[in-house]
């Protein structure tokens, strides 16, 4: 995974209760779209709340006050920091 | 200018899960019509209501979405509509946007978007009662003036709590203005997007609303429920229970209603003279009828606990548990609604595929879903059971209980990999969305709940009960006619065009164990699986009501029959597209004959295959 800055990563490496601000998001342009519309904007503050068994996929994450299921790949398109 | 063309169209616009639909049923009560848009399969929801004034008001429920730039057929539906696009359908002359007063910046982002349609909108705060409670206070003043309309606040799910939305609308005297061009209006981009989330958290912020944080019952709630151990623990306890909720409980209305179909054929051949017309309405409407109806009360206790469960937020956390088997599968964790709903009768678990976004995960559910084991096929297996698999007890379990669990589950396996398989098929790779809400816990609201499954249960009967009845119509026709010769000695069927193709089929059925009796069964046996005993009862000559029929057919078929072939019977009911009402419709939700085709086809191969496989094997073990 290319890394911009040290600490910026994909969202789905975060550990469940862990928060970051969302950098970018890059992805299929249905894809970005519809997570640019659910709240994932460049500084919006996600936290992952659950994450299922095996290799965390599906991931449910908190932003903007509400929860939403991510498969893992939808939430590799959010980069955050 | 007619009655109709003064009444004020509204539109009902929001996000998924904001209580839309609460606050149509409370706007418009039972005065609702719900149909299909022409030519696609999302479903219209109008309604009318009064105000104070005598004006009426015509409402439609739009459905739910993110952002006004569509992913799905549902969300398309929506942007055409509020732009007037939408060929068959009048532009509405209000908005009225409902946004979850408990959540509420995603609502005021698709607000801004909406509002650029350049219709007259109403903000309404749902749920503002709950809000309260949980402490958000909003200034209705800055959000009013900021977003340039009208705010009100409404609790859909209380007697009165509407009534501030009429009087708002009362008082602006919007003109009717039918046939209004459509907007102009173009697609916002991504920029505009991450622009109307920061105009949207500036309004709220000055309007003193504070993002809400996690309750702490949510989060100890979801640390279980979403839980990869526990959660899924949870979901089998309760899956379990749901399973025999629908069995037991339905047990006595089932029975209630076959009695009381019996009676009115019984009444029918009392009362009319012997000849077609008789036998017509006994024992081909009647009968056929019967045999729908006689699965509403499985279908209501389903789909009571799925409503039920659907209000309270815990449906797309079960959708979220099995996301990873089923996507392992090619299908998404959505079709976990449409796949349950199936066990108690496909076509109603079809209907429910329309929630699916994606089209091919749709499609993919839509083929599999007839391969749960449906109600229908419980007296072919209870039938079949009773006659071939010994009542023993092996260990704690029963035998017979066993094999009919292996049959649930070869049903299971059975889709799982046909799943597969068709997402092998799959030319190419697109973005497959999950992407799904799971929403705050709450009560479902029995209003809701009755309005829904009053819904479901005229869907089922005005859908499958026309296809059945014209169905049981024809197959009575051909098992019926011609009439056997004089002196003929076998059963009448023998001699119908039924017979005369059970005949003809019964060398291609020869090889996986079938005799000429189960071949002219089968083709009854298609309106719907159960008919199958009747029909073999009729093959058989026997007569009686049904229970005496079903217990000296087994004794009958448990001595004609080889082991082996009974097996066969069993393995072939598993995959076999016995119901043509299943077949419609899917035609009807894919518009078209390829998928049907598709479906018959691939699920009569499995069968035989199984049926052969079955055969063959117990031919070798010694079931001869």
């Amino acid at each position: 995974m290319a890394r911009k800055q040290g600490e910026s990563r994909p969202l789905s490496q975060l550990v469940v209760g862990e928060q970051a601000v969302v950098a970018r998001v890059d992805a299929g342009d249905l894809l970005a779209r519809r997570l640019l519309e659910i709240g994932f904007y460049p500084g919006a503050v996600v936290e992952v709340v659950a994450a299922m068994w095996p290799g965390d996929d599906p991931l449910a994450v908190r932003v903007g006050g509400a929860t939403f299921a991510l498969r893992r790949h939808e939430a590799d398109g959010v980069t955050v920091t | 200018m007619t009655a109709a063309a003064q009444d004020l169209r509204i539109a009902l616009i929001g996000l998924p899960n904001c209580g839309k639909t609460a606050l149509f049923n409370r706007l418009t009560g039972s005065r609702q019509k719900v149909a299909n848009y022409p030519g696609v399969t999302v479903e219209r929801k109008e309604g009318q209501f009064r105000g104070a004034s005598g004006r009426q008001y015509r409402v439609l429920d739009l459905p739910g979405t993110y952002s006004l730039t569509p992913t799905t057929l549902d969300e398309a539906i929506t942007r055409d509509v509020a732009l007037g696009r939408f060929a068959q359908e009048q532009r509405p002359e209000t908005i009225v946007f409902v946004a979850d007063a408990t959540h509420l910046p995603l609502s005021i982002r698709l607000a801004l978007e909406v509002k650029r349609l350049g219709l007259p909108m109403i903000m309404v705060l749902n749920m503002s009662d709950l809000a309260r409670k949980r402490g958000f206070n909003v200034d209705h003043d800055v959000l009013s003036r900021e977003l340039g309309v009208p705010v009100v606040e409404t609790v859909a799910v209380s007697r009165r709590g509407a009534d501030s939305l009429i009087a708002t609308l009362e008082a602006m005297q919007i003109a009717p203005s039918p046939g209004s061009p459509a907007g102009e209006w173009r697609e916002p981009s991504s920029e505009d997007v991450a622009a109307t989330h920061l105009e949207a958290s500036r309004i709220l912020g000055i309007a003193g609303y504070h993002e809400p944080l996690r309750s702490a019952t949510v989060e100890r709630i979801d640390s279980i429920l979403l839980h990869p151990v526990y959660g899924m623990l949870a979901l089998g306890i309760l899956l379990f229970f749901v399973f025999q909720a629908v069995f037991s409980w339905a047990a006595w209305p089932m029975d209630l209603i076959d009695a009381g179909v019996v009676t009115l054929a019984e009444f029918v051949n009392g009362v009319m003279a012997e000849g077609p017309l008789r036998s017509l309405l006994a024992d081909g409407i009647i009968s056929g009828v019967g045999s729908v109806v006689i699965f509403l009360p499985q279908i209501i206790i389903l789909f009571a606990f799925i409503l039920a469960l659907e209000d309270s937020g815990y449906l797309p956390r079960a959708a979220y548990l099995l996301d990873r088997v089923m996507s392992s599968a090619g299908l998404s964790g959505r079709a976990f609604i449409p796949l349950l709903s199936s066990f108690a009768c496909a076509i109603p678990g079809i209907m429910a595929t329309r929630t699916i976004p994606n089209l091919r995960d749709r499609l993919a559910t839509i083929m599999v879903a007839p391969l749960m084991t449906c109600s229908a096929r419980l007296p072919v297996y209870a039938l079949l059971i009773a006659a071939f698999i010994p009542d023993r007890d092996i260990g704690w379990f029963n035998l017979q209980g066993i094999v009919l669990f292996a049959l649930y589950f070869a049903g299971v396996a059975g889709a799982l990999l046909v799943a597969w398989v068709f997402k092998r098929l799959r030319r190419g790779h697109e973005a497959h969305l999950l992407m799904l809400e799971l929403p705050d816990y709450q009560w479902p609201n029995l209003q809701n709940l009755v309005l829904g499954l009053w819904e479901r249960i005229r869907l089922f009967l005005a859908r499958a009960g026309g296809i059945i009845l014209a169905l049981m119509v024809l197959l009575w026709f051909l098992s019926t006619y011609p009439a056997p010769p004089a002196g003929a000695s076998g059963a009448p069927i023998e001699y119908s065009f039924a017979g005369q193709l059970g005949y003809a089929l019964a060398w291609v059925l020869a090889p996986i164990g079938f005799n000429w009796q189960i071949a002219i069964a089968l083709i009854p046996g298609l309106a719907a699986r159960e008919v199958a005993v009747a029909a073999l009862g009729t093959v058989y000559a026997l007569s009686g009501d049904e229970e005496a029929v079903t217990s000296s057919l087994s004794s009958v078929i448990a001595a004609e029959w080889s082991l082996a072939t009974g097996l066969a019977l069993l393995a072939w009911y598993v995959f076999a597209p016995q119901c043509l009402a299943t077949i419609a419709v899917v035609k009807r939700e894919t518009n078209g004959w390829r998928y049907p085709l598709i479906m018959t086809g691939y699920l009569f191969a499995l069968a035989y295959l199984a049926a052969f496989v079955t055969y063959r094997l117990a031919l070798a073990f010694g079931g001869g």
